[in-house]
């Protein structure tokens, strides 16, 4: 994975050093809040609920275990003992005192990490794919060349104010882990037809009060051409994106209004003009941070096959486990989805825990998934039983990858000043009725926000719920029939909404209907397309 | 009744106007009437407070500021979901009083 260089520590810890200073006039008085607000912003420091919040950037998902145990040291030292992995794949911290930020903030710096562009109108942390480097049915490793979109993006002058926030994606994959057509850019790395790499680019997509799915802008930009292409379509969204309204400011509404045809065409005779200019990264940088990216030493002629002759193992292991392009690994996602527990927590032992155990069996690597768990990506399947022991002990052993109990959640009113109701208890308590019943029923994404920013994604979920303000009480609407994979889709709403009980009642009645409707081989979501939403608002309101 | 709230600037802590300092504690919320701003602005700019405001609020059975809305009320208690995390640990029916 990568390494900083000389001059990646060098401007991090100038930040650091900035950012103290800015933390000493503030807490001197020399800065107001509405004139420190936005610089702590820039370091990813917020005022929630109860306290400031700290979210760390964790590019495209990838930690190292050195990395990871610091997260968990974090943890203990300046906050109250656990994290929340988001849905951005990055770490938040939700009790850090304020006199303390620069000193974490070193901390991360000393193991590579920080918390820059984490929040403002910037291009924030490029997610990936949770299983890139190990993923059987990947053309390359994108990783790469999320890297490099990180190194362009960061404290791109040009791009530092655009007129509202902008999340760009990469995968390399024909299946989509990263909910890549739902961000402002998503790029699909694909070989044409003479085998040489390029991107897909997919752009305009988004979640929030406007949810799009990104359509296709360009089918194959040259890889040694995709940074400038990058650029060109940053810069026509910087040049007539809304800055007057910040409900129409994203660069959805912006290619929606122009259409996507004019976009690309702006976008096209942009790049031409970059192109003249030369801006792309030089091909020995490419390679430089490639080479950072080498697959590590597996084994030959391991064993290719898992003992499951443990019944619980077995059943954790048909959920967790996720094919390897080397034989005899496996990639295996570790759950932080207990039953009735908090999507995303996971305590400072916990993290501490799942970095040792990524010491000793995956290679030092670790990943967080956009669905808010964990993913050592090189396991021999050897090692799984004793490893899967581990988990358990720590409660880390949750069998339910993608069923009905790994549900994402944002943190919601419990923890976050723009949220309209609380997410966590409608996600435990759902998670607690369907429990008996989540291996029965299969896959199924639902997926909780508090509110319409759809931190949560709940215009993606299979059934997705979003929590509003009903007069100052908590009312919940359903959606149903979203897909953030390659069957992207957009929930649509049931009808009214529901109180706290009612809305997890309506879940279940939702999901007993597909149990009974289902046919062979259906998914929840493929028998609500073959009989549409009807039958569901029958059990629902009839 | 009107309260006032906001947070401590250092540590981020939610905090309540007593009426001569400030509390962590939502009993202590004295009521600031028409006072609101003029206190606030005071307050912020000594730096004993960021980023105040005021909401309304009645007193409860036992006499207690309730704020009015449940955004508030979460502030004055903590999280719902780790009563363990909120100003009255000892209680894991506490939760119940925010709603």
């Amino acid at each position: 994975m990568y390494i900083y260089d000389e001059f990646d520590q060098a401007m991090v810890d100038a930040r650091v050093a900035e950012f103290r200073d800015q933390v000493d006039r503030r807490l001197a008085g020399k800065l107001s809040e509405d004139q420190f607000k936005p610089l702590r912003l820039m370091n990813g420091l917020y005022l929630q609920l109860h306290a400031y919040m700290l979210r760390v950037a964790v590019p495209y998902g990838t930690l190292n275990s050195a990395q990871m145990r610091l997260l968990g040291d974090i943890a203990d030292k300046y906050d109250r003992g656990y994290g929340h992995f988001t849905t951005r794949q990055n770490i938040q911290y939700n009790w850090i005192r304020l006199e303390d930020a620069p000193d974490i903030l070193a901390d991360l710096a000393r193991v590579g990490m920080h918390a820059i562009q984490t929040s403002g109108n910037c291009i924030r942390n490029t997610t990936s794919d949770h299983f890139a480097g190990a993923a059987a049915d990947e053309v390359v490793d994108p990783r790469p060349y999320a890297e490099l979109i990180r190194q362009w993006s960061s404290f791109h002058p040009e791009f530092s104010y655009l007129p509202r926030k902008f999340k760009m994606a990469v995968i390399a994959s024909q299946r989509d882990r990263a909910a890549m057509r739902l961000h402002d850019i998503g790029i699909r790395l694909v070989r044409n037809s003479a085998g040489e790499l390029g991107g897909e680019f997919y752009v305009g997509g988004g979640m929030g009060r406007t949810p799009m799915i990104a359509p296709l802008i360009r089918d194959f930009v040259p890889i040694d051409q995709f940074i400038t292409y990058a650029e060109a379509c940053l810069r026509v969204y910087n040049r007539h994106g809304r800055r007057d309204n910040k409900y129409k400011a994203r660069i959805k509404i912006l290619v929606h209004e122009l259409g996507a045809e004019e976009y690309a065409r702006q976008v096209e005779e942009e790049f031409a003009h970059l192109l003249t200019l030369g801006i792309e990264p030089p091909a020995r940088e490419l390679e430089r941070i490639a080479a950072q990216f080498a697959p590590p030493p597996f084994a030959s002629g391991l064993p290719d096959t898992i003992d499951r002759s443990d019944p619980a193992f077995a059943l954790w292991a048909a959920r967790n486990l996720q094919p390897h392009k080397a034989p005899g690994y496996t990639a295996l996602t570790i759950s932080l989805k207990p039953t009735g527990g908090i999507p995303g927590d996971a305590s400072a032992d916990q993290i501490r825990l799942m970095a040792d155990l990524a010491e000793r069996y995956s290679f030092d690597e670790l990943r967080v998934t956009h669905a808010q768990n964990i993913v050592l990506p090189h396991v021999r399947k050897a090692d799984l039983p004793a490893l899967w022991r581990e988990l358990v002990d720590a409660g880390l052993g949750s069998p339910n990858l993608d069923l009905a109990g790994d549900i994402i959640a944002c943190p919601g009113l419990d923890y976050c000043s723009l949220a309209n109701a609380r997410s966590i208890p409608v996600a435990q308590q759902i998670g607690e009725r369907l429990a008996g019943k989540e291996q029965d029923i299969g896959e199924l994404k639902l997926k909780i926000s508090g509110c319409i920013n759809a931190c949560g994604h709940h215009h993606a979920g299979h059934i997705g719920i979003l929590g509003v303000d009903k007069k100052g009480v908590e009312n919940y609407q359903l959606l149903l029939g979203g897909s953030e994979a390659e069957d992207v889709s957009l929930g649509k709403i049931t009808g009214p909404g529901f109180d706290e009980a009612g809305v997890v009642d309506a879940v279940e009645k939702v999901t007993d209907l597909y149990l009974a409707r289902r046919e062979d081989g259906e998914r929840f979501l493929d028998t609500y397309r073959r009989i549409g939403v009807e039958p569901f608002k029958e059990v629902l309101y009839g | 009744m009107r309260i006032l709230t906001g947070n401590d600037l250092k540590a981020g802590a939610v905090v309540w106007w007593t009426g001569y300092d400030w509390s962590r504690h939502v009993e202590d919320a004295a009521d600031v009437g028409d006072q609101a701003d003029a206190i606030a602005a005071r307050e912020e700019a000594a730096r004993r407070v960021n980023a105040p405001y005021a909401i309304e609020a009645t007193r409860d059975a036992g006499g207690t500021p309730r704020p009015a809305h449940i955004k508030d009320r979460i502030r004055a208690l903590g999280p719902t979901v780790r009563p363990d995390l909120t100003l009255k640990p000892a209680d894991p029916a506490v939760g119940n009083w925010v709603i």
